[in-house]
């Protein structure tokens, strides 16, 4: 089982890496200037990237689920948060995962 | 610091985002627990790694007998995003009054749902304000996704396998919905177009490389393009 703590030790070390850089070299970079434009179209793109990822092609418990499933659910989401309840991200969230839950249900 | 500006980033965080983070978190607590982890490690991993797909990795590669060298490589190269999260965010907190200590503490609380809510909130709150509202904000999400993951561990059975596919879906639809309803700015849109694009299909090339490859082509296309609309090309 110690085994398993150092494991998760070194995944959180891996993941502050990352967090500890950047709090590292903001401080040299300023908010004005193109490098920073062009820093700031990459984190948006990553994290799009990584979210269309897993609604397209998901790994582990979500990849039970279809794509047409997934499509339909996001829909929903997307649909209730913007037309039926002027962006309440609660009634979004859940309408979506309530549609994919019972598409498997009914299907 | 201030006290108000704490307080009024834990407020905003204690309602809707708290509660949807709390609930893909009790889905990865239900799951954790079906692998045979103990609960100790679980709730730690929440509190240690704090990113859900991360975390994701570490328990399903864990389960699948990968050796531990290959789940720290995956879990590093998913995280990659943390860089220019970071790197974007700590310019618009920066205050000549506050420690220097305090953005690395910041570095560790920083996932996505904050980033986002920061990112929207900033331009409306007072530079030397922010880095109080993002500690209230993002502790508060830390505290109701620790305790959310505790007892998703401790109520696994009494879910379907239905309800714990439904819960870990809520995530990455929450967060569809923040960054398709939240983004203002026509640059950030268009870096999350491309990226939506770039990731899927960094993906079938290298589901390793893909968060990085991805937001790195996707990022750099939507700057070049934003860049060449503002020079009148």
């Amino acid at each position: 089982m110690a085994e398993s703590w150092v494991l998760l030790a070194l995944c959180g070390l891996a993941t502050y890496a990352w967090r500890g850089l950047g709090a590292r070299l903001s401080s040299e970079i300023d908010a004005e200037s193109e490098v920073f434009a062009w820093i700031s179209c990459v984190a948006y793109a990553m994290i799009a990237g990584l979210i269309a990822r897993i609604l397209v092609m998901p790994t582990g418990a979500l990849a039970e689920t279809t794509l047409v499933e997934r499509a339909l659910g996001s829909a929903v989401a997307l649909g209730a948060y913007f037309w039926l309840t002027r962006r309440n991200l609660f009634a979004g969230v859940f309408a979506g995962a309530a549609a994919v839950w019972l598409m498997k249900l009914l299907i | 610091m201030s006290r108000a500006a704490l307080v009024l980033g834990a407020r905003e965080a204690a309602g809707v985002p708290a509660a949807v983070l709390a609930a893909g978190y009790l889905g990865f607590g239900a799951l954790a627990a079906g692998h045979g982890l103990p609960l100790s490690l679980v709730v730690a991993s929440t509190l240690a790694v704090w990113a859900l797909p991360g975390q994701l990795i570490l328990v399903e590669m864990n389960t699948l007998g990968a050796p531990h060298f290959a789940i720290v490589f995956t879990v590093a190269l998913s995280s990659a995003r943390f860089l220019p999260m970071t790197l974007v965010l700590m310019p618009l907190m920066r205050d000549a009054r506050h420690r220097g200590w305090h953005y690395y503490v910041l570095a560790q609380l920083l996932a996505l749902t904050g980033w986002t809510m920061a990112m929207a909130r900033f331009p409306e709150i007072e530079r030397a304000q922010r880095l109080a509202w993002f500690y209230g904000f993002t502790v508060v999400c830390l505290a109701a996704s620790a305790a959310a993951t505790a007892t998703g561990y401790l109520i696994a059975d009494l879910l379907t396998p239905l309800a714990k596919t439904g819960l870990v879906f809520m995530a990455p639809l929450y967060y569809l919905l923040i960054l398709v309803g939240g983004v203002r700015q026509r640059t950030a849109a268009l870096a999350l177009a491309c990226g939506a694009l770039a990731g899927p299909l960094a993906y079938l090339g290298s589901a390793q490389w893909s968060v990085l490859v991805g937001g790195f082509a996707g990022g750099t296309l939507a700057y070049l393009i934003q860049r060449q609309g503002r020079l009148g090309g």
